[in-house]
């Protein structure tokens, strides 16, 4: 079975090159079909392996299966291969890149029909699925490097995808522009762990690196590295506020790139890279603080917007700030649990509310909508899964994977709880604004708009009504045993996890406690859907009204904290400055002193030629001078 | 056909012949040739062998009584660089265009692919002279005769300038040659010489200041942005495809073996003006209006991060100075063809009048994003081999690597920068008036966009082979350089 490993990523790959190369004279079902048969059948595929895996972790074993292609890059004793990986944590990866992939392509071939780059969309769409499962799929950090910065390229080219807009077109290079900053971080902390270790193969790199005391400074300096450029990929501060900008992009490219998958490319890394980062407790530290503080400021944000797709853009930053914390608290699983699960909710709402964009003619302003639930009941029902799952009520999905994390934060320190609880509460209540604004009330849009309104079409619809489906049932996946479960995704993952836990304090908090934070965010979150119903179904006014109220913290964050302005003041415009400085130092200074020498040679070589005079009684002078110049100093000389 | 003369001599007659061609057809003439000097290549690619040290050596006496001798022969170092002169002439003479040049400009052209063949397989400090020589004379015809605005200043500067720095380079030929004990400009006499520590200081400047002049590295660089606006599209390529990798080439054959003290003495301050040249560069083409002069100050950061890697004194760096050598004259002779089209087309090269080309020139759009993506560094295209071994090399330079590598490692964001702003001022946004006039590629400059775009990936997926051409050859001179210093 590990001899056909390479399949997989091949599948999208031969979808892209088809597609792209014969974009121009396929008919729209025959690019349907390929786009979308090629992840279906790598999916197929991704269950297969995912199979030997679960076998494998059935009798006991470790379940990895590795395949070597050919050497990539060879020079001296430096050598990288084109090598895969499967193991529990790469298996179910594939499963949601593979699966939710899938769904997405079905979707789009609704979504995109009349787009007259409908070809050239599903090339794209399969090349960011090749390059997501090269990330997935690397057995070691360069080929994972493949993949990272090959989804920033789809992510540029998707964000962009209606590049005749040169706004979207900026967002798209501020998107891929940010990443790098990340991937530098990548690329020094790979240069650290070659001269370390030798190598960049996971088991190598990993292997050796269990055997070090915990807080050694080389491992401190590697994992701060790798975090810097998950803050990049992943959308955490400071390098968040391109993640908001991408919803430039089609909406299925939020769902897919900008929520389910690539944007957790950080915590997949550091999850595969756990004992590293777990023998760096400062590390740690500074991870689980930065995960809270974008968590809060994030959720902060989507408060009080009203673009659908930047509620949910915020949503997805402070989420993703949610396994951030899990990670920097050592909740592991927990943390790429709540990956799966985020992944299942929140492509389930962006494909939602691309139902809703879909239906309202291109409108993505919440002011003007109200009252879709009848012309759409589809996504109207599943977007309120989607919103329950989010909101953490049980037994949605959402509820088990964050309150995993937050009894975690709550062990590590109780501050990490409250305000990761707080957190909780803004995502509740934005949450149910963002569906009350939509769907309750009266129809706020024109009259055209209302008579369009329509439910999506069979692909649409059964993408949204599979992933509610995950949505809900998700959670049952990693049950705690508070409530009476096994922890199966734990027990899956745990030899990926093992070598952290055999040098960490096991996990340890009695029921009680454990029922009491469930209860008390529970309540919390019901309390928040109480108080957004209050404000946008029972409140007479219109919700346009609602947002009028000119209150600092609401300035603050109607306007995202200012952080585009203060990046633009602070690092864009004095770049700029100085570039433009640069630019006359090297025309005026470097280049004037290049001229300058030039003329010198140039005027005394006229000044020379005064010398030629041509008198001989004047040169015969200079000879009897010069002659008694040299005896002169024979004389002194001696 | 297995003697190497047979590799210049083709040129050099057929740049005689190509002077009496005075009708349309000399492009196509002259494609010919080129292409059969390709042919006349690939024998000694196939029977090359990457541990023989230098392979396929011809001498001829030159001059007697002088010990003047006409020597060359190949090896791993100086083979990728005959592939890259070899494989780009015809590319650059099929990016012409046919109806503006007569046979005497595909004449200057060929005359010069002479010259720097003579460069890239010298064994004779006074051929590898002559060859230096004769490659700025053509490129200063073609850029003088058929360049843009005050070409003729520009270009005399540019001449000045480089000839200048190679005068020094000369009376360190000749103090060298005296030193020999037979007398002799061979290499491998110049190479077995044991200077001392002074003389080998003062050598070293005298080479380097030719090769830094030519490269460019800062703030020898000056002449590149100018010469490059003003030159036709093909010398521009001539210039930053080929030419400038005489530089660095003279840095790995002659520079390092010869005065490796005073490589270890001024090699920190070499280092530091490539890593402050990539930065500095990089900041300066932010802001450039001129879609050629933004290319030249990308070159300039793209040669600083070579030169440092060549001066890192790493197998990593020095490897990755080959590979990115090739791979530099890959992505300029493709990035100033893309140019060039825009501009036949519009009659613009501005960033300001230009945008929205891609909707109406969509293969355009993706050779040019393919080929930027290369220049950047993106994994899986040429530049990130190059980039990722350089940076490797920086980092394990013996002293102060990890602020080598974090500083030229920026690059990789300032690139991103300058490179996605130059695609989307041209490319993306609404069509522009002044692009209205832009047709999207056809024909023969399809299959050069291919051809440059198959290379940008294949060497970015399958590396290995160049590598390996020149991997023992680099293993050698770092030995000859620890040998001499120990």
């Amino acid at each position: 079975m590990n001899e056909l490993i390479w399949i997989v990523p091949l599948l999208p790959l031969l979808g892209f090159v088809f597609i792209g190369t014969l974009r121009n004279f396929l008919p729209h079902w025959l690019v349907s079909l390929i786009g979308c048969g090629t992840v279906l059948a790598a999916f197929a595929a991704s269950i297969t392996l995912f199979g030997e895996v679960y076998r494998a972790r059935m009798v006991g074993g470790t379940g990895v299966m590795t395949q070597e292609l050919f050497t990539w890059i060879s020079v001296s004793d430096f050598q990288v291969s084109f090598r895969f990986l499967v193991d529990p944590l790469s298996a179910i990866m594939l499963l949601i890149v593979t699966g939710i992939g899938f769904l997405i392509h079905l979707y789009s071939t609704s979504y995109m029909h009349k787009d007259p780059g409908f070809a050239k969309f599903f090339s794209y769409l399969n090349l960011f699925i090749f390059f997501m499962l090269l990330l997935v799929l690397g057995s070691n950090y360069l080929v994972m490097f493949i993949g990272w910065e090959g989804v920033g390229l789809c992510s540029y080219l998707l964000i962009g995808f209606w590049y005749k807009n040169t706004n979207y077109a900026k967002a798209a290079k501020k998107a891929f522009v940010m990443n790098r900053i990340g991937d530098l971080g990548f690329l020094i902390a790979l240069f650290f762990m070659i001269a370390h270790f030798g190598t960049l193969e996971f088991a190598g790199v990993l292997g050796q690196a269990k055997l070090m005391v915990s807080g050694d400074v080389t491992l401190l300096i590697i994992t701060l590295l790798l975090f810097v450029a998950a803050t990049g990929k992943s959308a955490q501060i400071p390098l968040f506020t391109w993640l908001p900008d991408a919803m430039a992009g089609p909406t299925p490219v939020s769902a897919l790139i900008h929520a389910a998958t690539m944007v957790t490319a950080g915590i997949y890394m550091i999850a595969r890279s756990n004992i590293m980062f777990t023998l760096s407790p400062i590390t740690m530290q500074v991870i689980a603080i930065v995960g809270v503080a974008t968590a809060v400021v994030a959720a902060f944000i989507a408060l009080t917007q009203n673009d659908i797709k930047k509620v949910l853009a915020y949503s997805t930053v402070s989420q993703l700030g949610y396994m951030f914390l899990g990670l920097g608290v050592g909740a592991f699983t927990g943390a790429f649990f709540h990956v799966l699960t985020h992944a299942f909710f929140k492509a389930l709402l962006f494909l939602g509310a691309g139902s809703v964009i879909h239906a309202m003619s291109d409108e993505q302003d919440m002011r003007k909508m109200g009252g879709l639930r009848k012309a759409l009941p589809i996504a109207f029902a599943t977007m309120l899964i989607g919103t329950i799952a989010i909101a953490g009520i049980p037994p949605f999905a959402g509820f088990f994977s964050k309150d995993e994390i937050l009894a975690y934060a709550f062990v590590e320190n109780p501050i990490f709880w409250v305000l990761g609880l707080a957190g909780a509460l803004m995502t509740a209540f934005y949450m149910f604004r963002l569906l009350f604004m939509t769907f309750s009330g009266d129809f706020r849009g024109t009259q055209l708009q209302k008579s369009h309104l329509h439910e999506s079409p069979w692909p649409m619809t059964v993408a949204l009504i599979i992933l509610a489906v995950l949505s809900v049932l998700g959670g049952m996946l990693n049950v705690p045993e508070a409530l009476q479960g096994h922890h199966w995704l734990a027990n899956f993952l745990s030899p990926v996890f093992a070598d952290s836990a055999a040098v960490s304090v096991p996990f340890h908090l009695d029921h009680t406690t454990e029922y009491l934070l469930m209860g008390i965010s529970t309540v919390a979150a019901l309390a928040m859907a109480l108080l957004a119903y209050k404000r946008y179904v029972k409140s007479e006014a219109r919700p346009e009204q609602l947002t009028t109220d000119r209150g600092l913290l609401y300035r603050l964050s109607y306007h995202k904290l200012y952080v585009d302005e203060a990046y633009a003041m602070l690092i864009t415009k004095p770049l700029n400055n100085l570039a433009d400085i640069f630019k006359k130092v090297d025309v005026k200074l470097v280049d004037g002193l290049v001229n300058r020498v030039g003329k010198g040679f140039l005027s005394a070589g006229n000044g020379i030629r005064h010398l030629q005079t041509g008198h001989v009684s004047f040169y015969i002078f200079m000879m009897v001078l010069g002659v008694a110049g040299i005896m002169l100093y024979g004389l002194i000389a001696n | 056909m297995d003697n190497l003369f047979s590799l210049l001599l083709l040129p050099l007659l057929s740049a005689i012949a190509l002077v009496f061609v005075r009708s349309d057809r000399a492009k196509w003439v002259a494609l010919l040739l080129s292409l059969f000097n390709v042919g006349l290549t690939l024998p000694f690619l196939l029977r090359f062998d990457p541990q023989g040290g230098i392979q396929f050596e011809q001498l001829w006496v030159w001059m007697e009584r002088l010990n003047v001798n006409f020597h060359i022969g190949l090896d791993g170092i100086s083979l990728p660089l005959v592939l890259l002169t070899n494989g780009l002439i015809p590319v650059i003479i099929a990016t012409t265009d046919g109806k503006r040049f007569k046979g005497n400009f595909y004449a200057l052209v060929l005359f010069m692919q002479l010259g720097l063949l003579l460069v890239f397989t010298a064994l004779d400090a006074f051929s590898f002279y002559v060859g230096w020589e004769i490659a700025l004379i053509p490129i200063y015809f073609i850029c003088a005769l058929w360049g843009s605005g005050d070409r003729v200043a520009t270009n005399l500067k540019f001449f000045i300038y480089t000839f200048a720095g190679s005068i020094f380079m000369l009376i360190g030929i000749i103090y060298l040659y005296q030193q020999t004990p037979v007398r002799s400009f061979e290499w491998t006499a110049f190479t077995a010489l044991n200077l001392p520590d002074t003389a080998q200081h003062w050598i070293f400047w005298a080479f380097f200041l030719a090769f830094a002049i030519k490269i460019p590295i800062i703030p020898f660089h000056t002449w590149q942005p100018n010469t490059y606006v003003q030159a036709p599209a093909a010398g521009t390529m001539l210039l930053s495809g080929i030419m400038l990798k005489m530089g660095i080439y003279g840095l790995l054959r002659w520079l390092l073996p010869i005065a490796p003290l005073g490589v270890f003495e001024y090699g920190t301050l070499v280092m530091i003006l490539c890593v402050v040249g990539i930065v500095y560069a990089s900041l300066i083409a932010f802001r450039q209006d001129d879609a050629k002069r933004v290319i030249a100050y990308s070159s300039i950061a793209h040669v600083g991060l070579i030169a440092g890697g060549v001066f890192s004194l790493t197998i990593d760096g020095m490897q990755g100075a080959m590979i990115q050598m090739v791979n530099h004259g890959i992505s300029a002779v493709g990035l100033f063809f893309v140019i060039d089209l825009i501009e036949r087309h519009t009659g613009s090269r501005s960033l300001s009048t230009l945008g929205g080309l891609a909707s109406r020139a969509p293969k355009l759009a993706i050779a040019f994003l393919i080929l930027v993506m290369g220049a950047v560094g993106l994994p899986l295209t040429h530049g990130f081999i190059g980039e990722f071994l350089l940076l490797k090399g920086l980092f394990g330079t013996a002293e102060y690597g990890w602020w080598y590598a974090i500083f030229g490692g920026l690059t990789l964001i300032l690139g991103a920068v300058y490179m996605l702003r130059l695609f989307q001022k041209t490319m993306l946004g609404e069509l522009s008036e002044q692009s209205s006039t832009i047709k999207d590629v056809k024909s023969i400059d399809v299959v050069i966009l291919a051809v440059l775009v198959l290379f940008v990936i294949v060497i970015g997926v399958l590396p290995n082979y160049l590598l390996q051409l020149s991997e023992p050859s680099i293993q050698n001179l770092l030995q000859q350089i620890s040998f001499k210093t120990a």
